[in-house]
């Protein structure tokens, strides 16, 4: 029997997966089994839903229900009282970590989901990755249909132009014109390529897409192979992302069964190839010229610019490269017209933008949102607000490339330009949230070590350059920083992103850059008065034992060094001299005696 | 792949198994009674019988889900159909072969099959 009256929808995205949910799938159809339902109620394993924060997730159709954080045994329970008795397991219920009453959320209930809007992410969490039917039945691979048969290759290029996407990568072109680009090129062959080298630190948009909705990408692909006129393309995807490069791979085999992929697709005299090539990881991969020389199979370096990739790419000839979510963008525009993604988002940055959300927020996770959201939003709506009850501080976007937003531009509406006027970016679309705790200082150093574990070494300026700032931030979080280290990072940096010789080193010191222009002060108190003040910088830190002390011993016997001093039940002493700051004492007092500051 | 009638069909065809994940707002539920009273009087064979005929009939707008106990235990299995915009109607004593034409007459030319309905047996 095909038709089944329930769905029990498991994540089977990278966030899940590593917190069990194989396991869970295992159990569901063990337990089905013995209850004699597995004739009725049917598992397939999803892609990414993106309230990773409560993962492993299970959603149960007809009803929508969403449980959160199902361990092994919880799935008996389900399986026993929901699925058997059709009583909804109203403990194992996600419940809103900002509200009260909050009890049999369905998905479109919760606030994590009901401020979204999801195109690229549409599928994610819905179907099944791995099943090509599952696709097609949500109008998979119907755009590739009618751009193949109903539209002149002009048309599907002035379509997407019309529409106003542009790339979400981080670089923000307008995607039609990159296209109409590669389609003016002359040449006997051309190529498309889709750039999945994710590689900003607490990023997992593309990924996500690639796990949970490959055929969107392999579609797009396809569209802009007819479009520009290439018959081969390559999708560069990081081996770190085994699940993604897995299910990629099944739907390209799927996809070709089915003639999607191959010769005369549709009937039409247009064949199309796609092949994946695996990087290992660098992050210059990323930059498009670095991309293509590690998929004709030579280093990952980047070269001058131009010629662009659109006028001489891969193997010396035409190409066009595209983002993973602009790819998945791409069928959706073909099938509703421009008129309907140029309706969303704002002036001049259309349709909607997937963010990974992490760092101090509760809702750690992925979201897509209309263009032109404001931040406070994302922060507070549907990200549920910082956990703790601490203070907002900043977000940092567009990871080592892009900047912080600080408190005071909370309100500003999510798009290209507005973020790179206050002097941080969009990026790809990491979005890392931090609070009070953090120290400005100590993540400029964090993502400038980065960059200089990852600059490839071509040009000075990225190789030395970076270094030499890193230097510089490291004296200062180390409480050594001197009089007129700010204006030489500044210095540096301005002559960084004027000589580098790609994105990586151009763009390498914003993270400096912008904490500097929101959080002089604390590089000030870093380097004058010695002090951290979010009280994160280890060197800068004392400690200090308070009367709350009542002569336990116990921070003598733990302390490696033996800086402590003091008799049982009388006031302890911490040697400033010997200490090594390493908090130990801290977490073994029972009375919250010992602070630092 | 030679054509979007191809295409088309394949989609038609796994339309139905994936329907109660879509968006149907004026879509119709099926919903059998599955207490213990229920299962005991026999309403899995019942509720199978539903899923079998609806998959029969492509019907990519209906639901089957289950319910707990109505609390006239006596007259299980029971089952009610809700079509949007008719009223709820309440089919007791139900067995398997008693579906096909619930499903043919009431979920396809929308005319309820007044002789298995509850007002009939409660008549007698």
């Amino acid at each position: 029997m095909d038709l089944y009256r329930a769905h029990v929808l498991v994540c089977g995205g990278t966030g899940c997966t590593s917190s069990g949910s194989a396991d869970l799938i295992k159990r569901f159809e063990e337990q089905l089994a013995l209850h004699g339902l597995d004739r009725e109620v049917k598992v397939v394993r999803t892609g990414c839903f993106g309230l990773c924060e409560a993962g492993p997730v299970v959603i149960v159709y007809p009803e929508g229900t969403f449980y959160s954080r199902i361990a092994p045994t919880d799935v008996d329970t389900i399986v026993a009282e929901h699925l058997l008795k059709g009583r909804i397991v109203q403990h194992l219920v996600y419940k809103d970590k900002t509200k009260q009453d909050s009890t049999d959320l369905s998905l479109e209930q919760i606030d994590f989901y009901r401020s979204q809007k999801r195109i690229a992410l549409r599928n994610c969490g819905v179907i099944d990755p791995e099943n090509i039917d599952e696709y097609i039945a949500f109008d998979g691979y119907k755009a590739l249909g009618k751009a193949l048969t109903q539209m002149t290759r002009e048309q599907v290029i002035d379509e997407i132009l019309k529409s106003g996407l542009r790339g979400r990568g981080g670089g923000g072109f307008l995607t039609g014109l990159k296209w109409k680009f590669t389609y003016n090129s002359q040449s006997d062959q051309k190529y498309v390529a889709c750039n999945a080298d994710e590689g900003d630190p607490g990023a997992f948009m593309d990924r996500s897409v690639l796990e949970g909705d490959p055929h969107a990408v392999i579609e797009a692909m396809a569209i802009a192979g007819y479009a520009i006129g290439a018959n081969t393309g390559y999708i560069y995807v990081r081996a770190e992302y085994p699940i993604a490069v897995k299910r990629l791979q099944i739907a390209i085999d799927q996809a070709r069964e089915y003639g999607l992929l191959g010769k005369r697709i549709f009937g039409t005299d247009f064949d199309f190839e796609l092949f994946i090539r695996l990087g290992s990881g660098a992050f210059v991969c990323g930059e498009e010229t670095a991309l293509m020389a590690s998929i004709e199979g030579g280093r990952g370096e980047p070269r001058p610019r131009p010629p662009f990739p659109a006028v001489k790419g891969l193997f010396g000839k035409p190409t066009m490269l595209n983002n993973v979510e602009t790819y998945a963008n791409v069928p959706q525009i073909i099938l509703n017209g421009w008129e309907w993604f140029a309706g969303i988002g704002t002036e001049r940055s259309k349709g909607t933008k997937v963010f990974a959300l992490g760092g101090k927020i509760n809702n750690t996770g992925l979201v897509e949102v209309p263009m032109g959201t404001p931040l406070r939003d994302i922060v507070y709506h549907i990200g549920g607000g910082i956990p703790g009850g601490k203070k907002f501080k900043a977000v940092q976007t567009g990871g080592p490339s892009g900047g912080c937003i600080p408190a005071e531009h909370l309100d500003i509406s999510i798009e290209y330009d507005t973020l790179v006027e206050i002097g941080s970016m969009m990026g790809s679309g990491g979005m890392i949230v931090m609070d009070e705790d953090n120290c400005m200082v100590d993540i400029a150093r964090y993502f400038l070590d980065f960059t200089v574990d990852e600059s490839c070494g071509k040009c000075t300026p990225c190789r030395i350059g970076t270094k030499r700032m890193l230097e510089i931030l490291e004296r200062i979080v180390a409480g050594k920083g001197e009089e007129g280290d700010i204006e030489k990072l500044e210095n540096l940096a301005k002559n960084i992103k004027a000589t580098a010789l790609c994105g990586l080193g151009q763009s390498a010191p914003n993270p400096v850059l912008s904490t500097l222009k929101f959080f002089r002060s604390e590089y000030e108190a870093h380097i004058k008065d010695k002090r951290c003040p979010a009280h994160h910088c280890q060197s800068l830190l004392n400690f200090f034992i308070t009367d709350k002390c009542r002569g336990c011993t116990a921070c003598t016997k733990v302390c490696p060094v033996n800086a402590i001093s003091g008799t049982v039940k009388e006031l302890h002493h911490i040697d400033l001299e010997k200490c090594i700051k390493c908090g130990s004492c801290i977490e073994k007092c029972r009375f919250g005696a010992i602070t630092k500051n | 792949m030679k054509s979007l009638a191809e295409l088309e069909a394949i989609r038609q065809k796994t339309l139905d198994k994936v329907a109660m994940r879509k968006d149907t707002e004026d879509g119709i539920r099926v919903v059998v009674g599955m207490a213990t009273c229920g299962i005991a009087a026999g309403a899995r064979p019942v509720m199978l019988a539903f899923l079998e005929e609806i998959n029969k009939r492509h019907l990519t707008n209906v639901t089957v889900s289950q319910t707990g106990c109505i609390g006239v235990c006596r007259l299980e299995p029971m089952a009610d159909v809700m079509i949007p915009g008719q009223e709820k109607v309440t089919y007791v004593n139900l067995k398997p072969e008693m579906v096909p034409r619930i499903v043919a007459e009431h979920i396809v030319n929308r005319r309820p099959v007044t002789e298995y309905a509850i007002g009939a047996a409660e008549k007698q």
